[in-house]
């Protein structure tokens, strides 16, 4: 190999392990904190040692942390909302989507437009009016009917579950897939439905599992305000709103880093299991374009 | 089992009228082959009759019963695509037996049938493979094989052969005629190619611009070719058609005389002419000459017939086999 090549790719190599380490830093500065006492930590943040797993460690601020906020519970709140969220939006989604692609209903056209325009409204805008919704809404659960959906799981769920996102990335991906596929389907005999389940989904892993990390995180990471806004019971709050529970009188830094690590592990741990197929989508999508 | 009737059959997109007032009856057990060239509206009228498409107005029937409002699948007609659409993610007996699964027919009815159809097609070897380790012909043979087991009155076929080499293509089309002449059923196919035409079918629709030009035993549309138009799309080389002075000489609009039927000599003939290309296939030698009164023509020689480009030659065309069309119509 030429000279002025191995040079090449070494650079490359560096400025590559640059970027990581530039991504890297943040995620390591949480964990490498999280293990150290609020005044070692607040004295390290001047230096590289902020990155170091130096002086005094231990578990002490995940102890105080748990004894401080229910983070099993809120841990398991965010875990399920988002979960059954995910599910559902998938299922409705690319239900939608396939509409959209595959059958011919007047005006169908318009109504994707519409439901796309819906990508530049704010939520904070729609917010209260939701709230105004949602609160008059009646319900029917284990415990009897009742009106308003307040301190409740569902309301953290159902106004999440269709989004414009989602049934693009849907719509996109069904009107790539051969046509012929649905034709030969209905030739043979294959209902709508049918059509849906045992040919155009079997064909979409790679937007699902796309669509399913987008969700996951718009989910997991930004169930803040509306958690604000409809949840005043302990018992339904997701993380991200545990987190008040860390900005009292005194801030307990080391106690916000064990949190923070903690949340993180899910949003981790799913990113890693459908990587793969993240990756396939992209890649894929980049060559038909 | 499997007659075909178009009766005044419309088909507008947006508009635009493809299918003008379609009245045509295919016989049942027969190979029809529609053809004509791109965007003559074969493939809609195939796709029409499949339910793939809906008729602006008219009706359609097979067997008598009016299918025109009917489900696809509730018409008795098995498809063969141009891209086969055969289901990635499904063995190649899943694929053949997907129809009987959708309608629930019993497990071992559906082992029998796959194997049955593997068995006329020579797949069964391959029934546990996916799509995408077959072969183009391999995968032909698979779209073809799904649309046997659903055991329908009509098979259509949608330019089945158009992604496969030649030599596979002519595999191919011998292996299509043999099928249809073991399962007699009515098969219905749709080509740009007039040799696939000439050499498949028993009865060939001719169609342009969305309406037949004619109908009729390949032989026939060979011999009689009742328009301008199917003289000269079918045969290869094309006819040579004249306007002008030939034709006013033989009294009509349009006269046309097929390249197999000029004789060519060096020394004598009717029309003089100086040789332009000469194509060598071996069985035949194709010449293309130019006559200073007539324009370019096309001869067909045998094919140990000597000549070469720049040669002045004599052209002799056989009285008995000519072609005088009037109004684009044959007189």
């Amino acid at each position: 190999m030429p000279r002025h090549r191995i040079a090449g790719i070494a650079l490359r190599y560096v400025l590559l392990a640059w970027i990581a380490l530039v991504f890297v830093f943040p995620i390591v500065f949480m964990i490498v904190s999280s293990l150290k006492p609020d005044l070692q930590l607040l004295r390290d943040s001047g230096s590289l040692r902020a990155f170091l797993p130096v002086g005094d460690l231990s578990f002490g601020n995940y102890a105080a942390a748990f004894e401080r906020a229910p983070i099993a519970r809120f841990v398991f709140n965010s875990v399920f909302i988002t979960g059954a969220t995910l599910v559902w939006s998938l299922l409705l989604c690319s239900l939608a989507a396939f509409s959209f692609v595959f059958l011919e209903w007047k005006g169908r056209t318009i109504v994707l437009s519409v439901i796309l325009a819906t990508f530049i409204v704010p939520f904070e805008t729609i917010a209260i009016p939701l709230l105004l919704i949602v609160n008059n809404l009646p319900w029917i659960g284990i415990d009897g009917f009742k009106i308003g959906w307040l301190n409740s799981y569902h309301v953290q769920i159902i106004p999440w579950i269709a989004d414009a996102l989602t049934i693009f990335l849907f719509v996109q991906y069904f009107k790539d897939l051969p046509r012929d596929l649905v034709e030969a389907a209905r030739v043979d005999g294959a209902t709508w439905l049918q059509v849906y389940r045992r040919v155009i989904i079997p064909l979409s892993g790679p937007v699902l599992a796309t669509a399913a990390i987008l969700k996951f995180l718009a989910m997991y990471n930004n169930q803040f305000i509306w958690p604000i806004i409809v949840v005043q019971e302990e018992t339904y709050r997701p993380i991200m709103v545990g987190l008040m529970y860390f900005f009292q009188l005194n801030t307990a830094w080391g106690e916000i880093m064990a949190y923070l690590t903690i949340i993180t592990v899910p949003v981790l741990a799913f990113y890693l299991a459908l990587q793969k197929a993240f990756i396939a989508s992209i890649a894929s999508t980049g060559i038909k374009g | 089992m499997g007659e075909v009737q178009f009766k005044s059959v419309r088909k507008e997109f947006g508009g635009v009228r493809v299918i003008h007032d379609l009245d045509l009856s295919v016989p049942e057990g027969s190979f029809t082959v529609l053809v004509g060239p791109s965007g003559c509206g074969k493939s809609t009228i195939l796709r029409l009759l499949a339910g793939l498409e809906d008729v602006s107005s008219g009706s359609i029937a097979i067997d008598g019963t009016d299918v025109t409002y009917k489900e696809p699948s509730e018409r008795g007609i098995a498809m063969v695509f141009q891209s086969y659409a055969l289901y990635p993610h499904m063995t190649v007996a899943e694929n053949i037996g997907f129809g009987l699964t959708l309608a629930k027919r019993p497990k071992a009815e559906i082992k029998s049938r796959v194997e049955e159809a593997a068995k006329i097609l020579q797949l069964e070897e391959l029934l546990d493979r996916k799509p995408k380790q077959l072969s183009g012909g391999q995968r032909q043979r698979v779209a073809i094989g799904r649309a046997i087991t659903r055991n329908p009155k009509v098979f259509l076929f949608d330019e089945p052969l158009s992604n496969l080499d030649a030599s596979l293509r002519t595999q191919m089309r011998v292996e299509l005629a043999e099928l249809h002449a073991k399962i007699g059923a009515t098969m219905i196919y749709v080509t740009h190619d007039q040799v696939e035409a000439m050499t498949m079918a028993d009865r060939i629709v001719v169609l342009n611009a969305g309406k037949i030009e004619q109908v009729g035993p390949p032989m026939e549309l060979y011999g009689s070719p009742a328009t301008v138009f199917v003289a000269g799309f079918i045969g290869a080389p094309k006819m040579n058609l004249f306007e002008g002075s030939l034709a006013e000489q033989n009294d009509c609009e349009t006269f046309g005389i097929r390249p197999e039927h000029i004789s060519i000599s060096a020394d004598a003939g009717d029309w003089q002419c100086r040789l332009r290309h000469v194509e060598h296939l071996g069985s035949d030698t194709i010449a293309y000459v130019d006559s200073d009164d007539y324009g370019p023509i096309t001869v067909r020689a045998p094919g140990s017939y000597s000549i070469s480009s720049g040669d002045t030659v004599y052209l002799s065309p056989q009285r008995e086999f000519e072609h005088r069309f009037r109004n684009r119509q044959r007189i």
